[in-house]
């Protein structure tokens, strides 16, 4: 019946690699002594790298593969590059603190791995069921990462919270499958879109797939009001699998959701528009809103995170070319800020993370200068100041959004986000205005991850300051997605 | 030689960020370079502006030095910097009050010294930035990246509630500039460009803007601008942040700060909406009259000298205000006038205090009481600049609010007589606690033996009565530089209010002559 084309594979070799990678490092882990962990690590970095440069391969292989169900064009490309850094980044972060907290298990690196392949395929299928597949990839991996501290209690109850809701979650995104399956008679986006071309031809039933699939989504996106999870599973996650699930599977649901609401469904108009008009102002204010109150880095970031996800979806709400390329560059901005942060707070954090209070940030300018002045730029990024790329990220999205039009939203997303500088603004009052405790976080940085900060920094000043390159390629990686 | 001319203003605007690099560098525990290279690059900073301000020609209308590149293509965001008669006298004060900043802080700043002095430069470059700016979304930057370095200056080297102060500042400011941001969006969504002079171009051309949206887009850049000057109802956040800061820190505030909202005022409200600026006009001098009386009332009774001066600030930016929206030449050059003067008066006011309070480290008035006696020297800098702050004929303060009140005399004489009362008032609070501070019994035996004024202290003393003196006995060099500019901007106010009047006679204008 079907035979395997050489396109075909050049088409997934991304995610080919990736695979093959993870399961070496999980097949040689009984090989390594128990001390030497770590150069499971440095392979999968190598993974990641290869991974890299296969990805170049498929991009001079452009097209689509196995019958129209996996889509190599620039919109996945862009997306594979994004998790592949974060993959890296988190991989380069995450060494010495499962050193530190006696937990270096070659697992860990597989299952980075392995998500990473879910969440590529998620940016490059075509196919709803090849979507469902990637996102169950990814979440399957998210979820034994997010308890890998076996020990704490934390943990294991944002391991079980992450995979019960994140089940109930999947269950919904198949459900609305299911709906457009019965509607169109494929599950092809090619095909289902083909079915749904014209506005007349949403019935209740196509709104209500879509809906659905928005749903199974929205979990991924936290967005309100599906993101009760996120607060306690980034608290209890260890810091560097927080750093990856708050941007890997959040810029994975993105892209399908750019895919279907603004690629394939576009047709439906209305519904898209206020159902995302209305999770992105819920989302933002929500999000602020609860920040302030926080007292926890970690839980702090986990809503600063839930509000950036409402400043994206302002970004989708607009639509349009402008929209999505917007969308897209902020990805990169938000995956830079945040890994970088999360990182930072691992290993401020101390062996078993006692330390994640904003106090234990007290006097840490006079104590480590160098460590609170990158994860100062991180928070002004955060925040969104100008020559850091969160101000550039913003500006982009909130210009997409005027453009369609939508000043109000735009008016609320900025008062948002001055309500954010007030909660960025507390950790770099900590750090740098009040002074000395006995006991504050300030841990020696190993290179591996200041290799790690020092690319999100530079990255951030880069997208901030010189954006020609990168805004050039999200522009054109928007292009292939309206139809 | 050409590329430096070709790219002076860059220079100028980045010249004391390399500074701040160098300090970056330099070892914690040398403290004495760090103030060396700080005033070393802010001298030489000072004396190119002066060296720019020369060159300016003030026979050509329009922008000079300017400069343009290329930054993002999509959406087309332009490095274009340019000054005229307005920007360039506001680069010449920054330029001034940085060194004097710097000395200033001198012997008061021991803690983190390295830190305060690079944020003090990376501070300068933000605000010639700021005033060099022709680009929307390059000023939109540099106006938010300067509050970073102010929100340092006063949250570490503050006073008790130096925290408070900063974050309330920052979030303030900040409340202004997402309004402004969703303004200029808005207007390159309208002309496509980001340009400054291209969008002006744009307007007055066309008729883009129906008077509706004109209204709403001169109200989200006024309200940023307001709240940075502070306009009456907006200017809460002004006297704990003034309280609070360090000296150099009061003093660049009160002396740079507060003058890019009048700034903004000038270079994008009147010009890009002159219809709804005249709309608004009513309103915006009753809200400056308010403020030039209340803050004058207020600073009558305040105990704290300090808290007395940031006061007289929201008083005497009334006045700017009231001459930029009275609409003439006199009262514009006037209200450009006032804001020089009052950058220096009144920066001189802020170091005045702060070196009484490193003697004393107390502020509060009662605490004083007949000092002239005890320290002859620096009674007669702090007469000398208290007179030029409350307007006596022959100093600076004068020239500006005379110009502005005979300005507002123009369009009513009710206008011109609350503004004079303004004058009577500062005459009242100043010298009152003068007399309180200077004249009397020694009654605190502290003050007894109080040290006069040391050889750096006289030093920026004598330079700021130098041009209190000089500009209030010669103005003409500085206005004329500003005439151009002033009658380009009445131009665009002038001819955009005939064009809105022919299609909406309606009488919503208001004011005028």
């Amino acid at each position: 019946m079907m035979t395997l084309q050489t396109a075909d594979m050049v088409r997934i070799l991304p995610e080919i690699v990736l695979s093959i990678f993870g399961i070496l490092v999980m097949v040689l882990e009984p090989f390594v002594p128990a001390g030497q962990k770590k150069l499971l690590g440095w392979m999968a970095l190598l993974g990641v790298l290869a991974g890299g440069t296969a990805t170049v391969r498929t991009s001079f292989e452009p097209g689509m593969a196995f019958r129209g169900s996996i889509a190599a064009d620039g919109f996945s490309v862009y997306f594979i590059y994004l998790f592949l850094l974060v993959a890296g980044l988190v991989i380069l972060g995450s060494m010495d603190y499962l050193e530190r907290d006696h937990a270096q298990h070659g697992e860990f690196y597989a299952l980075v791995l392995l998500g990473t392949v879910g969440m590529c395929f998620m940016a490059a299928s075509t196919d709803l069921i090849m979507i469902f597949l990637g996102l169950e990839i990814s979440s399957i991996s998210t979820y034994i990462l997010a308890g890998f501290r076996r020990a704490d209690r934390l943990s294991n109850e944002a391991a079980l919270k992450y995979f019960l809701l994140g089940s109930f979650a999947t269950a919904f995104f198949l459900y609305g499958i299911a709906f457009v399956y019965g509607l169109t008679g494929t599950t092809n986006l090619l095909g289902a879109s083909a079915r749904l071309m014209e506005p007349s031809q949403w019935s209740t039933f196509a709104r209500v797939a879509l809906v659905l699939m928005f749903v199974g989504l929205a979990f991924k996106l936290s967005t309100v009001p599906f993101q009760i999870w996120t607060p306690d599973v980034y608290q209890g996650a260890p810091a560097p699998v927080t750093a990856f699930l708050s941007v890997g599977p959040k810029a994975a649901a993105f892209a399908v959701l750019l895919r279907l609401f603004l690629g394939s469904f576009a047709s439906a108009g209305s519904v898209t528009f206020w159902i995302l008009w209305i999770s992105a102002a819920l989302t933002m204010c929500l999000g602020n809103l609860a920040a302030i109150w926080q007292t926890n880095v970690k839980r702090l970031l986990a809503y600063s995170s839930i509000a950036h996800a409402g400043y994206i979806l302002v970004g989708v709400a607009a639509g349009r070319s402008d929209g999505i390329s917007a969308v897209m560059f902020y990805l990169v901005a938000y995956a830079l800020m945040n890994v970088g942060a999360f990182i930072l707070v691992a290993y401020l954090s101390g062996a078993g993370e006692r330390l994640v209070q904003i106090e234990d940030y007290t006097g840490l300018a006079l104590k480590r200068p160098g460590v609170a002045a990158c994860l100062a730029v991180l928070f002004l990024s955060l925040a969104g100041f100008p020559t850091t790329a969160g101000f550039l990220a913003k500006f982009y999205v909130f210009r997409a959004a005027i453009h369609s039009h939508l000043v109000g939203l735009t008016v609320l997303a900025l008062l948002n986000s001055v309500v954010s500088v007030y909660y960025y603004l507390r950790i770099v009052v900590a750090m740098y205005m009040r002074e000395g405790k006995t006991e504050t976080a300030g841990a020696v940085l190993p290179w591996p991850v200041r290799t790690a900060l020092a690319v999100s920094v530079l990255g951030i000043f880069y997208l901030g300051l010189a954006p020609k390159l990168p805004l050039g390629l999200s522009t054109l990686s928007a292009l292939p997605l309206p139809k | 030689m050409s590329w430096f001319t070709a790219h002076s203003l860059t220079i100028v605007t980045f010249f004391p960020l390399l500074g701040a690099v160098v300090i970056a560098f330099l070892r914690r525990d040398r403290t004495s370079s760090v103030r060396w290279v700080a005033l070393l690059c802010s001298l030489l900073t000072f004396l190119m502006t002066v060296w720019l301000y020369f060159g300016f020609d003030s026979h050509r209308t329009g922008m000079q030095f300017e400069e343009f590149r290329i930054w993002m293509v999509l959406p087309p965001v332009n490095y274009h910097l340019g000054v005229d008669g307005l920007s360039m006298l506001l680069i010449l004060l920054t330029g001034l009050l940085t060194p004097l900043s710097v000395l200033v802080s001198w012997s008061s700043i021991t803690h983190r010294t390295k830190e305060f002095f690079l944020f003090l430069l990376a501070l300068e470059t933000g605000m010639i930035g700021v005033f060099a700016a022709l680009d929307l979304v390059l000023f939109f930057v540099f106006w938010e990246v300067m509050l970073i370095p102010m929100y340092f200056l006063i949250g570490i080297w503050g006073h008790e509630r130096r925290v408070y102060a900063a974050v309330k500042f920052i979030l303030y400011t900040m409340t202004g500039s997402a309004l402004m941001l969703t303004g200029i969006l808005y207007l390159y969504n309208l002309t496509g460009t980001f340009d400054l002079p291209r969008v002006l171009d744009y307007l007055t051309a066309t008729s883009l803007l129906s008077p509706q949206a004109e209204r709403w887009l001169f109200l989200a850049f006024f309200v940023a601008f307001a709240i940075k000057v502070p306009l009456f109802p907006f200017h809460t956040w002004l006297p704990d942040a003034h309280v609070e800061a360090p000296t150099a820190g009061s003093v660049i505030l009160a002396g740079v700060l507060l003058k890019m909202g009048t700034y903004g005022m000038l270079r994008f409200c009147l010009p890009l909406f002159p219809g709804a600026s005249r709309a608004f006009a009513p309103v915006v001098c009753a809200l400056a009259i308010i403020g030039i009386i209340y803050g004058a009332l207020v600073a009558m009774v305040q105990p704290d000298l300090k808290k007395l001066v940031a006061y007289s600030s929201v008083a005497h930016l009334g006045f700017c205000v009231l001459g930029i929206f009275v609409f003439n030449a006199q009262g514009m050059e006037g209200s450009i006038y006032q804001m020089f003067s009052h950058g220096v008066s009144t920066g001189a006011l802020f170091m005045l205090v702060g070196m009484l309070y490193d003697r004393r480290h107390t502020r509060l008035i009662s605490e004083f009481g007949g000092l002239a006696t005890s320290v002859p020297v620096y009674s007669t800098f702090f007469l000398i600049v208290a007179l030029s702050s409350l307007g006596l004929p022959m100093l600076n303060g004068f020239v500006g609010e005379f110009l502005i009140i005979v300005g507002s005399y123009h369009s009513g004489a009710l206008y011109a007589a609350l503004a004079a009362a303004g004058v009577v008032l500062a005459a009242v609070y100043l010298l009152w606690m003068y007399q309180r501070v200077f004249y009397g019994d020694i009654t605190n035996e502290k003050n007894r033996t109080l040290p006069d004024c040391n050889l750096r202290e006289k030093l920026i003393l004598t330079v700021v009565v130098v041009v209190i003196v000089a500009m209030g006995v010669y103005p003409q060099p500085f206005l004329r530089r500003m005439d151009r500019s002033v009658a380009f901007i009445m131009q665009r106010v002038e001819r955009r209010t005939l064009l809105f009047t022919e299609r909406a006679p309606a009488g919503h204008l208001g004011g005028g002559q």
